[in-house]
């Protein structure tokens, strides 16, 4: 049922994309020549579309397109000149890198300031954590991304400003140290803005679970403190909070490709924009499937969470 | 403390939203009747650091920053306003139709409403947004088609629960017409559920202008963008002139927590959830 | 001497009305109940008269919005918050009024067990299970599997592995087929004779009899009687209120005939006496100011015409 809705869902997408990028005024053979369009004659145009199937009727188009696509064929970017798939893998152990550094960060970080404000609530550790959370809720990424850079790179020199690798050092050349360099400024950008999220679900969560009829028996069994936490608060707000944070799947990729952009890092969003800017039809719809399947599969996640940590659902299988 | 304000949670909530409108209006109106001839290039004040004459500094073309930031906001918020304004309507429409229209029509907008989440909102801006060529137009519509989603779950179910109360149930047993019953039942009671909803709209739409614009792709060069303003200024990030992007920036988060607050507020005045506490 | 005594006891509520008014709801007002070591008092009341928040205001449990005054002492010294921390669980157990009250995410056994003070938690825990007839299996299920009845038997259990003298029991037996409230009202009764206290609340006016020693009834927020079992019979001459008469006079064994009229709502409570607007023995005067609780042939009463 729910991955039949998926398909659909999948198929809808990439109709509806197709649709949307094919009535786009840019025109896809200037934007494949780029530079030389003057060099190209009427004829070598009219040779260009044929090749790229232009001169067919759009839904004829997009069913070449879709049945190259299962086929697992998206084309060929016609900025990196290199087949979609490629450019998307390889960006995508460099996306997944950051995204995932930033995902556990700021949701080990965000639980616990969650936690800590709500145990404390109603005080100063309360009202300056809530203060932080929604300031952040309000920052732009990219400004806290130019932030970071100006203070972490332009002040005090301890990082190089953009790029995902040094300039001009051979892709074989970079090491580990380099790339986990140029990572950390990012990762720190969307960590930093990530927590808000889950530290406010989690805080209201578990008030909710303290002020719980269960919570109130157990403290009249004389229970306190830390033990009562760890017996009840812990177990009934983590599920919570880890199923948000699968759920945010799609904000974490949005996080990404204006962190990308500030900091110059050569992965998925940052290639979403350039396709984006310079017209690269292939690529962008490869990078909306992409991303597409990403947010799936972190709804999906959420989901098997539900079903393998809570009771509820796990014992009602077996 | 308590003794010099008489007021109660509630009185005070109301007071902080009306401190927060007038500091907005404040803002727009600045944007609107400032001195246009502050941000003509005046190659004499290039460069120059935050200072009393100005405020924020100026860029590189010795335009003053603080104009040129309050002007951005006044955009960003018209832009904000319209984008919310068409979101809302769009999650007005499609709310109450899957709650009234039957179980086909609740199914395919809860579809519709899925298809628009699967893709992040950010790549769905920027295919819209190069779909349409970029510039005003195609920012407005992929604010206005993006942001609905959420506050649309909301009224339906809203509307839902509305409709299975029994004031309403009597009312249609006396043969009351469907538009009578929502004018008079539904309307009414949703009226502060879209209230709340618009107001926790608004910071997004605004962020995600801010954010396409910034990428290159939203609002023209030309206008005075926050996004356009921030974008210009990584070029002279490594020169040391921090100002360019810090005020700017820390505004625009002052505009979108504002919205934000009025929002929270509404909904603690609203909501009878929160009337204990 | 009494071991639990509870006087002058208000409990009211914050919130708002409609508009940006502050109101103080007071849901319980001037109450005032003592238990004795080795008795059991059962607390009868119409639903909303203010029986679970005593329990909870005794173990200082009530939400964080209510406010409380007046005095609870326990073996005649207050019951401050910070006492409280030692004696909840330990001395002093509560047996809640239902199912919402386990840890949904927690195995039942688990929960009882930690409820126990002391000893081998797994083997009390097994031993009190039993003694409620709940199968072996029971104790590793969640609380979403457990039938109304298994879940209730649950809560006893939790006071009763806790080795608490005194045990406050909301409303413990609905639910529960005949052996089992016989098995547990008897327990309740051993409990007592050990010279430990039971404040039993309950709708059930019979079995209370059955069991109890006293009753306290409520109405609106406040007591209005306290009586012996031995008051009830007859057609409830030696009762000594209006409202314990007319309960009494409407249980199906008796004249069967209902109150007419319903319990005020804390938000618009008459001035004088709570019950005036349904009593037949209401004079002018009643409505002048609330009765103050007084001694009346060995029993409490809160009426000017009692005799
Ligand atoms: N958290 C709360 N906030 C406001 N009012 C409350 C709250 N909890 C209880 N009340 C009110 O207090 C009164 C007494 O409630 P209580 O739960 O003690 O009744 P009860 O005698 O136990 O009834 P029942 O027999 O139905 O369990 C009720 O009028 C109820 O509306
Ligand atoms: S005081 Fe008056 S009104 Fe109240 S119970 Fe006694 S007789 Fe009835
Ligand atoms: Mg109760």
């Amino acid at each position: 049922m729910k991955s039949v809705r998926m398909v659909t869902l999948l198929v809808a997408i990439c109709l509806i994309s197709f649709l949307l990028v094919k009535n786009s005024p840019i025109d896809p053979i200037q934007a494949y020549i780029g530079a030389d369009m003057l060099k190209v004659g009427p004829e070598q145009r009219e040779k260009i579309a044929e090749y790229w199937g232009l001169d067919e009727p759009v839904i004829v188009q997009f069913f070449n397109w879709g049945s190259a696509v299962l086929a697992g064929d998206l084309g060929t970017s016609m900025i990196y000149r290199q087949p979609v798939i490629e450019v998307i893998g390889e960006r995508f152990f460099n996306s997944l890198a950051l995204m995932l550094s930033a995902w556990l960060l700021s949701g080990v970080v965000g639980f616990v300031m969650g936690v800590v404000a709500a145990m404390k609530k109603g005080t100063w550790i309360d009202r300056i954590i809530k203060w932080y959370c929604f300031t952040l809720a309000s920052t732009p990424t990219f400004w806290m991304g130019l932030l970071v850079l100006m203070v972490f790179a332009v002040w005090l020199g301890w990082f190089p400003i953009g790029m995902g690798v040094p300039a001009g050092v051979l892709a074989e050349d970079v090491t580990l140290m380099d790339r986990i360099q140029h990572l950390i400024l990012p990762v720190l950008t969307l960590s930093i803005l990530g927590v808000a999220n889950v530290a406010l679900h989690t805080r209201q969560k578990l008030i909710d679970v303290m002020a719980s009829d269960y919570v109130l028996f157990a403290r009249a069994r004389g229970e306190k403190g830390f033990v009562l936490f760890w017996r009840h608060g812990l177990r009934n707000v983590a599920l919570p909070a880890i199923t948000l944070q699968f759920a945010a799947f799609s904000e974490l990729f949005g996080g990404a490709v204006l962190a990308e952009q500030v900091f110059s890092y050569p992965g998925l969003g940052q290639a979403t924009v350039e396709a984006g800017l310079r017209g690269d039809v292939p690529l962008l719809l490869g990078l909306v499937i992409f991303s597409t399947i990403f947010v799936f599969v972190g709804n999906l996640l959420a989901d098997l969470s539900y079903r393998v940590l809570d009771p509820r659902t796990r014992e009602v299988r077996k | 403390m308590i003794k010099k304000f008489p007021l109660n949670r509630k009185q005070r909530t109301l007071v902080k939203i009306i401190i927060s409108i007038i500091f907005l209006v404040t803002v727009i109106l600045g944007g609107v009747l400032l001195d246009e001839d502050k941000i003509v290039t005046n190659l004499s004040e290039r460069n120059s650091a935050p200072s009393l004459e100005h405020l924020f500094g100026t860029d590189w073309l010795g335009r003053d920053m603080f104009t040129r930031t309050v002007m951005g906001l006044s955009l960003s918020i018209g832009v904000g306003l319209i984008g919310a304004i068409g979101s809302a309507s769009i999650a007005l429409l499609l709310g109450m139709a899957a709650a009234t229209m039957g179980k086909m029509a609740d199914r395919i907008i809860s579809w519709v409403i899925d298809l628009f989440l699967s893709v992040p909102h950010l790549v769905t801006l920027i295919l819209i947004a190069f779909t349409l060529g970029g510039g005003f137009k195609g920012i407005v519509i992929g604010l206005t088609l993006t942001h609905w989603p959420s506050l649309a779950r909301v009224i339906r179910a809203e509307v839902m629960q509305i409709r299975s109360a029994e004031f309403v149930q009597v009312s249609q047993k006396m043969g009351k017409s469907r538009w009578w019953i929502a004018v008079h039942h539904i309307l009414p009671h949703i009226v502060p559920q879209l209230l709340i909803g618009f107001m926790l709209l608004f910071p997004h739409v605004i962020l995600h202008e801010a954010a396409v614009t910034f990428l290159g792709l939203g609002l023209s060069p030309h206008e005075p963008a926050i996004g356009i303003i921030l974008s210009e200024s990584m070029k002279y990030l490594s020169s040391g002139m921090w100002w360019l992007a810090f005020f700017p920036g820390l505004c625009l988060l002052i505009v979108v927590r504002t919205f934000d607050q009025i929002g929270e507020n509404l909904r603690v005045l609203m909501d009878p959830t929160r009337n204990h506490d | 001497m009494s071991i639990l005594e509870v006087e002058n006891l208000s409990v009211s509520f914050k919130s708002y009305t409609d508009g940006f008014k502050e109101i103080n709801h007071k849901v319980i007002s001037s109450l005032s109940v003592a238990l004795e070591a080795g008795e059991i008092l059962a607390v009868v009341g119409a639903s909303g008269s203010g029986k679970s928040l005593l329990a909870h205001a005794i173990l200082g449990i009530l939400p964080s919005n209510a406010s409380i005054s007046g005095s609870i002492k326990y073996k005649d010294e207050e019951l401050t918050a910070a006492r409280l921390a030692t004696l909840r669980g330990k001395e002093l157990a509560l047996v809640p009024q239902s199912v919402n009250f386990l840890d949904p995410l927690m195995r039942v056994g688990s929960q009882v067990r930690t409820a126990a003070n002391g000893g081998d938690a797994v083997s009390a825990q097994r031993k009190v299970f039993e003694r409620y007839h709940l199968g072996k299996e029971v104790e590793n299920m969640y609380p979403f599997q457990l039938s109304g009845g298994m879940a209730r038997r649950t809560l006893l259990s939790t006071a009763m592995v806790s080795g608490a003298k005194v045990i406050i029991a909301d409303e413990p037996t609905p639910g529960l087929d005949p052996v089992v409230i016989k098995e547990a009202l008897s327990n309740f009764r051993e409990f007592a004779d050990n010279g430990c206290a039971v404040m039993l609340i309950t709708h059930d006016i019979e079995s209370a009899l059955q069991i109890a020693d006293k009753i306290a009834v409520f109405y609106a927020g406040t007591t209005v009687e306290i009586a012996s079992v031995k008051d009830f019979v007859g057609k409830g001459e030696a009762i000594r209120h209006p409202y314990t008469k007319a309960l009494w006079r409407a249980l199906p064994q008796n004249e069967f005939i209902p109150i007419p009229g319903s319990q005020p709502h804390p938000s618009s409570l008459p001035s004088g006496c709570l019950f005036a607007p349904r009593c037949e023995m209401a004079t002018p005067e009643c409505e002048q100011a609330q009765p103050e609780m007084r001694e009346l042939r060995d029993g409490m009463v809160r009426c000017i015409h009692a005799t």
